[in-house]
């Protein structure tokens, strides 16, 4: 077992786009220890994208080598792929990407509608992950009757039910206010310190990536500097 | 995922686009309609024509002329129907009877009209189902003594009479002859084939013969009906009556100038019409169920492309394609199905409906819905819901997750 949590060797990424070939990833080297807080920058077109894709095994590099808590994934079937997510990575989106007719209960529960192991009680857990983010009051709203910083509270739940080595959250900020920002960003520095939870934020935001112990710059494709 | 909550998720997904999922189950609603109530009256149909045969009488054998391909054919006589009833020669044949049958004028004060006389004989009344509703059947005395008497059909008698009660010891005019009415027949209602018995008129063989028919050959008769002793005995009683009139005629080789039929043929042939009838009604109504399953398919695509962006979260959350297939596929199947419960729901009523009409048009139609044709239909809309749910599920089950979460 690697004492990487996130261990990625060599990645490159190339896209067919018609007779073109993107390169957006050039090989790229990218550790990250259990219970660190990273963020990844970089400007848009660097590429950054497609490394949180290929970290939170949205999709698989062209070459090179990634093992997500100690399981190689690079030759995994889309199935297995889906797999891995579902119990080993939460994602939380800019647009928080709830479901909007069902509940945040409902939201909250579908991660473990797909899991593997069964025999929780889903009700009981997802109302725990929503007492934990702070909307132990809310859990039979929906979406439209939330406010921004309260979906992404719901998605953040949502991405902790299935106790995931990794929070995934891209421009978690992004669509909020700059006081629910902050909110936001301290509950994800809290559920890293209560659960010890690694967090890879992307953003552009550099007080985001400010708040964060590491971050990786991305550009062209290749890693830029460390911080 | 289990299927219960797959099963809660589908529902809450279509009653959230009320409108639209009414409007594409309504295609699978009339698909399923049509075809449980055509079925229905195909089925219907049949039953009333096999009652209508088998009204007949089950044990019959129609023996008539046939001079196709026959050289010096011989007419069929009253001596040939005797011969037939000879129990030494033709053990299975319960009784014979001849019958010449015509078309006449009757009069009555001034009422005229057009109607199918039959000439009958004593045996008539062993080979059909006489029911008199008032007056009786023709005595032998009658019958041997060229009487002048007449039974007559209720439609006859209504023409003639205004009325079809109180009529024995009336006279009517049967081509410009005096009858006397001796009998009224029970009213039979609707019938299919030939003429009905409300539409005729009886009179004895002989009466007709020397009064009413004007032939070369004295005797001749136009049908000879035989009765089998028993239901068994009709396939042999059919082998003595050939052998009896391939003797009496003189036929050693060739063509017999005489055919017989059976009931059994009729029910052949009637089962088989009726047959055809069923499959091209249920033909015509499964094209609209078809037609009902490409809405559904239609609405599938247009849900997947408009969900792209949640099927893409369910992937990003550990959704497997398995589960994004079935998940739609619970949704086409929902569609069809429950379409196709109300569809049936429809359908038995049209074809209640259908009944009442043809009950108050006096034709006799009783639209059947068969266990049969309700399972039928319940698989085909479900089938219908899952082949046309197929191509738009796997659809969304290959989608990309990065692709899906992009898309807006």
């Amino acid at each position: 077992m690697s004492k990487w949590i996130v261990d990625a060797r060599d990645i490159t990424k190339v896209y067919q786009m018609g007779a073109v070939e993107v390169h957006a990833l050039r090989g790229l080297t990218v550790k990250i220890a259990p219970g660190e807080i990273v963020s990844i920058m970089g400007p848009s077109g660097s590429g950054k994208s497609t490394l949180m894709n290929i970290i939170g095994c949205l999709d698989r590099p062209t070459s090179g080598e990634y093992s997500l808590n100690g399981e190689s994934v690079a030759n995994m079937t889309d199935d297995q792929l889906a797999e891995i997510r579902n119990r080993g990575v939460g994602f939380v989106f800019q647009s928080f990407n709830l479901l909007p007719r069902a509940t945040a209960l409902a939201n909250v529960e579908l991660p473990m509608r797909y899991a593997v192991l069964n025999g929780r009680n889903r009700k009981q857990v997802a109302t725990e992950a929503l007492e934990a983010v702070g909307l132990g009051d809310r859990i039979h709203h929906r979406p439209n009757e939330l406010s921004g910083g309260q979906m992404q509270r719901v998605a953040i739940a949502r991405a902790l039910v299935n106790n995931p080595a990794i929070i995934m959250a891209d421009e978690p900020t992004g669509n909020l206010d700059s006081k629910s920002g902050d909110e936001i960003m301290s509950l994800l520095r809290n559920l890293n310190e209560e659960r010890g939870t690694t967090l890879i934020i992307v953003t552009h935001d550099p007080e985001i990536a400010a708040l964060t112990n590491r971050v990786i710059s991305i550009l062209d494709g290749r890693i830029a500097e460390k911080v | 995922m289990n299927f219960g909550s797959s099963l809660i998720e589908a529902l809450e997904s279509l009653t959230s686009n009320k409108v639209r999922t009414a409007l594409t189950m309504l295609g699978i609603i009339i698909g399923v309609g049509a075809v449980i109530a055509m079925l229905a009256i195909g089925n219907g149909t049949e039953q009333a024509i096999v009652g209508e045969i088998e009204g007949i009488g089950t044990n019959l054998l129609f023996v008539t002329t046939n001079y196709d391909d026959v050289t010096n054919p011989e007419p069929l006589t009253i001596r040939d129907a005797k011969a037939i009833a000879d129990p030494i020669y033709a053990p299975s044949v319960a009784s014979a009877a001849p019958v010449i049958q015509g078309q006449v004028e009757l009069t009555n004060a001034g009422n005229a009209m057009n109607a199918t006389f039959v000439g009958v004989t004593e045996e008539y009344s062993d080979v059909q189902t006489i029911e008199l509703s008032e007056g009786e059947f023709f005595s032998s005395s009658q019958i041997s003594g060229l009487a002048s008497a007449a039974i007559l059909g209720t439609n006859v008698a209504e023409d003639l009479f205004g009325r079809s009660e109180g009529l024995v010891g009336e006279t009517v005019r049967v081509a410009g002859q005096p009858f006397r009415v001796v009998g009224i027949l029970k009213k039979e209602g609707g019938s299919g084939f030939g003429s009905s018995p409300d539409d005729q008129i009886l009179i004895p063989l002989t009466t007709a013969q020397t009064r009413l028919m004007t032939r070369g050959i004295k005797n001749q008769v136009d049908l000879i009906y035989v009765s089998a002793i028993d239901a068994d005995s009709v396939k042999m009683a059919e082998e003595e009556v050939t052998t009896i009139l391939q003797d009496r005629h003189n036929i050693k080789l060739g063509e017999n100038d005489f055919s017989i039929l059976s009931q059994e043929v009729f029910l052949d042939m009637a089962s088989t019409v009726t047959g055809v009838f069923t499959i091209f009604l249920g033909g015509v109504a499964g094209i609209s169920l078809l037609v009902g399953g490409i809405g559904i398919m239609n609405i599938m695509l247009v849900s997947v492309t408009e969900r792209t962006k949640e099927i893409g979260l369910r992937k990003a959350v550990g959704a497997k394609k398995k589960d994004i297939l079935t998940q739609f596929l619970i949704e086409s199947s929902l569609l069809s199905v429950i379409g196709g419960i109300i569809g049936i729901i429809l359908g038995w009523l049209l074809s209640l409906g259908i009944g009442r009409i043809a009950a108050a048009n006096d034709f006799l139609l009783n639209p059947a819905i068969t266990i049969d044709s309700v399972l039928l239909a319940t698989l085909f809309s479900a089938a219908v819901g899952l082949f046309f749910g197929i191509y738009p599920a796997s659809r969304a089950a290959q989608l990309e997750p990065i692709e899906a979460l992009r898309s807006e």
